[in-house]
């Protein structure tokens, strides 16, 4: 081998790696914690991808040194019965045991301070999954509702928020990977698990269990924000919707009740109170229009209204047929609900 | 031979115009690559089917394809950039009865979009 072309090897091979996990950072990443759980998490992951590297070079290894001396002639000496024991008992129970037993053990304790009880006070959310989207309750002390929303969670950084993951139709996992494990939603029970962010930002959750047509666009943003900041916003939430400024919004708002909107949606503070699709009474102030799939601007959500089935087939809202001049008073309205 | 001077001067006022098309053209210096951002962000694409942006294939409005050699836009206007770009930032206003919504467009995005869309030939 000429001198050098090895390291040069061992270098293009460490930049492939370094390519593929590159993908991993940014705003849905295990390997970028930003929370407690997640912490833990990626404290488990990086000795077993070390481990698990180690035990596949050292088996692919074996495999070579057994390939070449099955050619060598004379090399191979058959081994005593005592040396076979004993080659078995070393490479076949010990090494492996002594291998996996700490991951295990490890395992077994970042699950148990995952779970933990969080105490009586603590935030409560509760998060219902939907054939393709979220539901969002914020609970107060006697689990009476204090507002609903939809695919965006706020919850205070440095405060663990317990969630209560439900379903009311097939199995589907709540993910924010930058803040904690994978906690399955199954129609029938609640899982409740922990979440603390320990730094503000903006997350996408994913649903992480195949649920059908739209599992791939049923996402979410989880936004980590200062205490302050967090109770404003949940205080907005709250109310009912704003009354409608202009006539242009009022009309809209006559759209909205007289045409099927209302059927399915819910505006606080008027009389839709449509409970199939989420809750529309602050949609202005989301960020992104179904599920995370696009950002929540007029000209997606106009979009969306008139042929919501071109942009996530499959999903339970039907197009609505509106004159262009009700189009434009509902895209009015629903941009004023702050 | 004093036909083909005169035929010349005759000639004259259409390359002034031409030069003055093409200052047109020059005094909105748009970046395609932008406005490929912003056609994107804004959302067009939930409307309209617009080539080379990432699932721009929208059913509600008009498909955009070669929309550089239309002869008129929205069926009001006459196709050239500084009318297009009215039209992406005030439909409305130019059209009542336009499904299509004023979606706050900035000036500049809406001259990046317009050379973006003078590069669908």
């Amino acid at each position: 081998m000429i001198p050098g072309t090895r390291s040069r090897a061992i270098v293009i091979l460490g930049a492939g790696i370094a390519t593929l996990l590159s993908g991993c950072s940014g705003s849905q990443s295990a390997l970028n914690p930003a929370g407690s759980a997640a912490d833990l998490i990626a404290r488990l992951w990086w000795p077993t991808l070390v481990v698990a590297s180690l035990v596949t070079m050292l088996v692919l290894a074996l495999l070579l040194v057994a390939i070449f001396r099955a050619h060598k002639k004379g090399a191979a000496l058959p081994l005593s019965a005592r040396q076979s024991r004993n080659l078995v008992i070393a490479c076949g129970i010990i090494l492996p045991l002594a291998a996996t037993i700490p991951f295990a053990l490890s395992s077994f304790s970042i699950g148990r301070e995952i779970d933990a009880p969080l105490p009586d006070g603590a935030l409560t959310v509760e998060v219902v999954g939907k054939l393709w989207w979220w539901e969002v309750h914020y609970l107060d002390e006697t689990g009476g509702r204090i507002a609903t929303t939809a695919n965006e969670i706020h919850i205070p950084v440095n405060e663990p928020v317990r969630f209560l993951l439900k379903s009311d139709n097939v199995i589907h996992s709540f993910w924010v990977p930058n803040l904690q494990g994978k906690t399955d939603m199954m129609p029938g029970r609640t899982n409740v698990t922990s979440v603390t962010a320990n730094q503000p930002g903006i997350y996408r959750g994913q649903c992480a269990e195949y649920c059908g047509t739209q599992h791939a666009l049923m996402a979410f943003l989880l936004v980590a924000e200062e205490p302050e900041a967090f109770e404003a916003w949940l205080e907005g939430q709250r109310q009912p919707a704003m009354e409608p400024a202009t006539a242009q919004e009022m009309l809209g708002r006559e759209v909205f009740l007289n045409e099927d909107c209302a059927d399915c949606h819910a505006i606080r503070g008027t009389s839709a109170e449509g409970q199939d699709g989420p809750d529309l009474t602050h949609i202005a102030s989301r960020r992104t229009l179904a599920a995370a799939t696009t950002p929540n601007r007029i000209g997606h959500l106009g979009g969306w209204i008139t042929d919501p089935q071109h942009i996530k087939p499959g999903n339970q809202m039907p197009s609505t047929e509106l004159s262009p001049a009700n189009l434009q008073a509902l895209l009015s309205y629903l941009g004023s609900l702050e | 031979m004093t036909t083909k001077p005169a035929f010349s001067v005759l000639l004259m006022p259409l390359f002034f115009a031409v030069g003055c098309n093409e200052s047109e053209v020059m005094s909105l210096p748009g970046d395609p690559a932008k406005g490929k951002m912003a056609i994107a962000a804004y959302g067009c694409g939930s409307c309209h089917a617009i080539p080379g942006i990432l699932g721009a294939n929208g059913r509600t409005g008009p498909p955009l394809e070669r929309i550089a050699e239309r002869t008129y836009l929205a069926g009001v206007l006459p196709n050239t950039p500084e009318q297009m770009m009215r039209w992406i930032r005030i439909p409305e206003a130019i059209d009542p009865l336009t499904a299509m919504p004023n979606m706050d467009v900035s000036v500049n995005d809406a001259r990046d979009i317009t050379a973006y869309l003078y590069t669908l030939k």
